[in-house]
């Protein structure tokens, strides 16, 4: 018996050696794949006919929003620092390249007449391009605002810029309804919700001046639970964001909602938010079935009624609920076919709050768009993000697609904050 | 025969078999309160954390193999009365979304969702009894 035990107890140790030299050589892989040369067409990705995407960077880590200079550099913004570093440059978009500076983690990330912008939870900050399209000082960035309201929940600065000197940012509302106790059962909605005072919308500040403060922005447009896809049109000159609806509207009223009624409603929002736009959070939600925005449950709403809804602004177009829109680009290259022209592409990072029912999303969106306003349905353009059915269906997927950006040759980039992909999807068709 | 030194590994190996053999032996908790922590599991906790218990990136934790979890009870007991604010971090994840108070659960639905979750997605630890969560809730008044 002694034996036996004796031998079972080298047998433990012997697996604990394997499988701990096994651990580092999984690590070491992790480390070098950030360096993978060469781009290889991902046949996982599916695309229209014609498109091919190929994978130009791996695990690169958290990478949330992504920004492409004129001479083909992609900078990425982690969301969970690197060796201390937050902003990742991938020199000529070729991940052999790689340096990184910025020591605070974030979402957005911009190019603009001559700048980086990169933002951290609470501040935006901006860096010189020399003529030679590089960042001129890494390491002392201009501080453009801090001192914007971060308590975890929704804390993605994302950012994007005008053609008159303005920079938009989205301060997110830390809050799922601005319950008085936030996602309890049986809390009520404060009526008016303060959050709205410092939150909840997208603020507009002066991309050129430093030192900013909270209080010398101007809340452009209200009413929006959290944005994190938002991006100026030059083609109309408006901003466009969408909105991540509300959550638990079962968890929370099972009397009002079936686990289905939550899986379906909110709609997500796309909208066109022009200056003093108020599009209803925390007192109303949109549900796409009805096309109208409804009283919410923590407001005195059941389901049925609009009561102060009724005026609130309406999106341009509704996407299922849930899915969590992190990106938006309007496609001005002419390498895409006509159709895509000042079109929208909207990348979805995916579903949690659709449990237990099946999630979704995990794909990049096209939205035809003619003056300002979609143009048709909403197709799926990039999907496969996943990795399989299964693996969509319970959330446990490969890649969530966080942000997107158009090259100067035309070409559309995608990033991913699970395991820190980029691809650069390009059309070679007729 | 001449007498060798005993291997470092083999010592190792065997106070790690020992200890093994210390460990209590967790008998999995009665069918019946299983059966009744699933359901309020899928009801309060679901959504957030999950079918398989492992939560959703930067937002809701993961219920499997954690201290959080498997640690001290009154703490897990606290946490679900009370709810919890603050950020927590786990393995270098930090987890942003807050925990939401759950008063409207009995004391019975807290032991037996407990008890589940401590023996659920791999995790295997001893029961929340009532009296338990009696007692936490009545030190706090909660």
């Amino acid at each position: 018996m002694k034996t036996i035990k004796w031998y079972l107890s080298c047998l433990v140790f012997t697996c604990m050696i394997v499988v701990s030299a096994c651990a580092e050589e999984n690590n070491n892989i992790r480390d070098t794949a950030a360096k993978l040369p060469t781009a290889v067409a991902d046949p996982a990705l599916t695309l229209p006919d014609g498109f091919t995407a190929t994978t130009v960077a791996e695990n690169l880590g958290v990478v949330r929003h992504i920004a492409i200079s004129s001479n083909g550099d992609i900078y990425a913004k982690l969301e969970k620092l690197k060796d201390g570093k937050g902003i990742l440059l991938l020199k000529g978009g070729n991940a052999t390249a790689l340096s990184s500076f910025g020591n605070y983690p974030g979402t957005g990330i911009a190019v603009k007449n001559g700048y980086l912008y990169a933002s951290s939870n609470s501040a935006v900050y901006r860096y010189k391009l020399n003529a030679n399209n590089e960042v001129e000082n890494p390491a002392k960035p201009e501080t453009i605002v801090k001192g914007l309201t971060d308590r975890g929940q929704h804390n993605a600065k994302s950012i994007t810029l005008d053609d008159a000197g303005n920079i938009y940012v989205n301060i997110g509302a830390p809050s799922n309804s601005c319950q008085v106790q936030d996602r309890a059962v049986g809390s009520k909605g404060q009526d008016p919700c303060p959050i709205l005072e410092y939150a909840g919308g997208i603020w507009q500040f002066k991309a050129g001046t430093p030192g900013q403060e909270f209080k010398d922005g101007i809340r452009y447009a209200t009413g929006i639970r959290n944005a994190v896809a938002l991006s100026w049109n030059s083609n109309v000159n408006e901003l466009y964001v969408l909105q991540h609806g509300r959550d638990d509207l079962h968890r929370m009223f099972d009397d009002l909602y079936t686990v289905k009624d939550n899986a379906e409603l909110p709609a997500e929002e796309f909208l066109l938010a022009k200056k003093g736009s108020d599009f209803g959070w925390p007192y109303c939600y949109y549900d796409g079935k009805q096309e109208k925005k409804m009283l919410a449950p923590e407001y005195g709403g059941d389901g049925k009624t609009q009561g102060r809804c009724e005026g609130a602004d309406k999106p341009i177009m509704s996407f299922p609920a849930h899915l969590a829109p992190n990106a938006l680009v309007f496609y001005t290259g002419s390498q895409f076919p006509e159709k895509y022209k000042n079109g929208a592409f909207i990348a979805f990072h995916g579903s949690w709050n659709r449990a237990p029912e099946p999630q979704a999303g995990f794909f990049v969106v096209f939205v035809p768009m003619k003056d300002g306003k979609p143009n048709g349905e909403w197709e799926v353009f990039a999907d496969g993000f996943a990795g399989s059915a299964e693996k969509k269906a319970s959330g446990r997927v490969d890649y969530r697609p966080c942000g997107l950006a158009q090259g100067s040759d035309g070409a559309l980039y995608v990033s991913d904050d699970n395991k820190g992909n980029i691809w650069k999807i390009t059309y070679n068709g007729k | 025969m001449r007498r060798r030194l005993i291997p470092v590994n083999v010592v190792i190996a065997a106070l790690l078999f020992i200890l093994l053999s210390l460990e209590p032996d967790q008998t999995k908790p009665p069918a019946a309160v299983m059966e009744r922590g699933k359901t309020v599991y899928t009801k309060e906790c679901l959504t957030c954390h999950q079918a398989d218990g492992l939560g959703v990136q930067r937002m809701n934790p993961p219920l499997a193999k954690t201290e959080w979890v498997l640690g001290p009870k009154a703490r897990l007991i606290k946490i679900v009365v009370n709810g919890l604010t603050d950020p927590i971090e786990i393995d270098g994840d930090t987890f942003h979304n807050p925990m939401p108070p759950h008063p409207h659960l009995t004391d019975q639905e807290i032991a037996d969702v407990l008890t589940y979750v401590r023996n659920s997605f791999g995790n295997k630890a001893s029961a929340v009894t009532l009296r338990e969560v009696k007692r936490v809730r009545a030190e706090k008044k909660i």
